[in-house]
């Protein structure tokens, strides 16, 4: 399984709750948006990025599971 | 080449004088037509280029009714191609929405232009009317007015606006082709490519073929404008070089600098660098441009490109649906540093800003919009690599103040709502 990250840019309103609970792989932006290092997911960072997802208030932070093997 | 898609141009816009000049539409089984399709290579000439025939594919192997909607909303404001057809040639469209929607499936069609252009809507009545009266339509095709803004001819705005929502792109998935009006599976093409498509239909793939390149086949509209000495739309054969389109609008009217190809969604490419290149999605691309929906503005010596820039990537800021971040805040804030660029010389590091900004908006928004706008600021620093040094450091050049040269809406002619 190959866990990648994506942003909904549009329900995303730059609260930034991801990059504080996930600063390993999101980075914000000069206007406060979520910029992804790399969207994929390393196992050991999985739980991080599960509760940051959880953690959006608008729900933008989407975890998408991929058939194939994991990095 | 001899025209094509506009060998009755002059004849009227009827549907007598159409079948008289084109011939009337053949019976084929819907699934041979896109057989056809595919072997002639028919791209979608909207501006991605994607094979038109296995787009059509996707949404005809779907389950259930499907529906198909004609993109004529041309949102490009130096192209046109698409109310040359629709206005002149419109049974040709007609025509290609009717097999369309017969080749997939559908059993609804739209046929979508900007809701600001009355005249046109009621053209497109008419012909539609015409067609009801000769019993050509099994699925009616209803023409619908959609919002006139910039990012509203985007495939899923249209959705999303004949969904009874705004004309604003969405997040994908679903694509249109998986779930679009009404839930159904959603053909969407450009008008251009459904005219190619009625004229595959009476002619077959060899036919098309038998113009343009083995890579690229067939015919485009190309929108010739800036400083030429006979601006309008022409058909090309697909990989006629930029040079060639330019000496069929007349040669340039003075001496050029640069061509802006693919319109605002495109780049600007030095002319020397432009003129051999092939008019195709590969050979644009490969000379670091893009071919867009085949728009060629010529630019002169004595302009201003990063003034034109400047101008253009602020309307293109302020037609921003202003959903994404990144878009919202992005383009406006490069409309600004392009301008420091252009107006104000080395006031600022504006010219590293500019550079800085265009990652923070590339691919960032849920649409392409501001991709488009990254690329033709991208551009300016490697076609005009002496124009940046220049402002960087001496301040405004003479060509500030020339008039402006891209085309733009006037303020009166722009739509502000979303409908």
């Amino acid at each position: 399984m190959r866990v990648t990250l994506r942003v909904n840019p549009i329900a995303c309103t730059g609260h930034g709750m991801c990059a504080e609970l996930l600063p390993e792989i999101i980075e914000l932006d000069r206007w406060g948006y979520p910029v992804l290092v790399s969207p994929a997911v390393p196992r050991p960072l999985l739980e991080h990025a599960r509760r940051a997802a959880q953690a959006c208030p608008t729900l933008a932070l989407l975890i998408e599971e991929k058939a194939g093997k994991h990095r | 080449m001899t025209a094509r898609l506009l060998a009755g141009i002059a004849d009227g816009a009827g549907l007598r004088e159409h079948e008289r000049r084109y011939g009337p539409v053949p019976g084929r089984r819907p699934r041979r037509l896109i057989d056809i399709v595919e072997a002639a290579g028919l791209t979608g000439r909207g501006g991605a280029g994607f094979p038109a025939g296995r787009k059509m594919r996707s949404v005809a192997a779907r389950p259930g009714r499907k529906a198909v909607v004609a993109n004529g909303a041309e949102g490009e404001p130096a192209s046109r191609k698409d109310r040359l057809l629709l206005s002149r040639l419109p049974h040709l469209v007609l025509d290609g929405i009717t097999l369309a929607a017969a080749a997939v499936g559908a059993d609804e069609a739209y046929l979508c232009v900007h809701g600001t252009e009355s005249a046109l809507l009621r053209r497109l009545d008419h012909a539609v009317a015409e067609r009801q009266a000769a019993g050509l339509d099994p699925v009616p095709i209803q023409i619908t007015g959609i919002p006139a803004r910039y990012v509203s001819s985007e495939q899923s705005s249209i959705v999303q606006y004949l969904n009874g929502g705004p004309g604003k792109p969405t997040f994908s998935p679903p694509r249109p082709h998986e779930r679009g009006v009404n839930g159904k599976p959603t053909l969407v093409h450009n008008v251009e490519t459904l005219a190619h498509l009625a004229m595959i239909a009476r002619h077959g793939d060899r036919w098309f073929r038998a113009t343009g390149l083995p890579s690229a086949p067939g015919s485009m509209l190309v929108t010739v404008s800036g400083a030429v000495t006979r601006p309008g739309v022409y058909e090309i054969a697909m990989g006629t070089t930029a040079g060639e389109v330019i000496m069929r609008a007349g040669g340039p009217a003075e001496r050029l600098q640069a061509l802006l190809v693919g319109g605002y969604f495109g780049a600007w490419l030095p002319v020397e660098t432009a003129w051999p290149v092939p008019m195709t999605h590969a050979g644009l691309k490969a000379a670091g441009g893009a071919l867009g929906a085949g728009i060629v503005i010529a630019f002169p010596a004595a302009a201003c490109p990063i003034a034109e820039t400047a101008r253009v990537v602020r309307y293109l800021a302020e037609e921003s649906a202003m959903q994404c971040g990144p878009c919202r805040f992005g383009l406006p804030a490069l409309a600004d540093a392009l301008a420091s660029l252009a107006f104000s010389g080395d006031w600022g590091p504006c010219a590293d800003d500019v550079a800085a900004l265009i990652p923070l908006v590339e691919r960032r928004g849920a649409c392409r919009h501001p991709d488009g706008a990254a690329q033709l600021g991208r551009s300016l620093f490697t076609a005009f690599p002496a124009d940046v040094h220049w402002h960087r450091w001496q301040g405004a050049c003479d060509g500030v103040r020339r008039p402006p040269l891209l085309p733009l809406p006037g303020d009166e002619e722009r739509e502000w709502d979303w409908g």
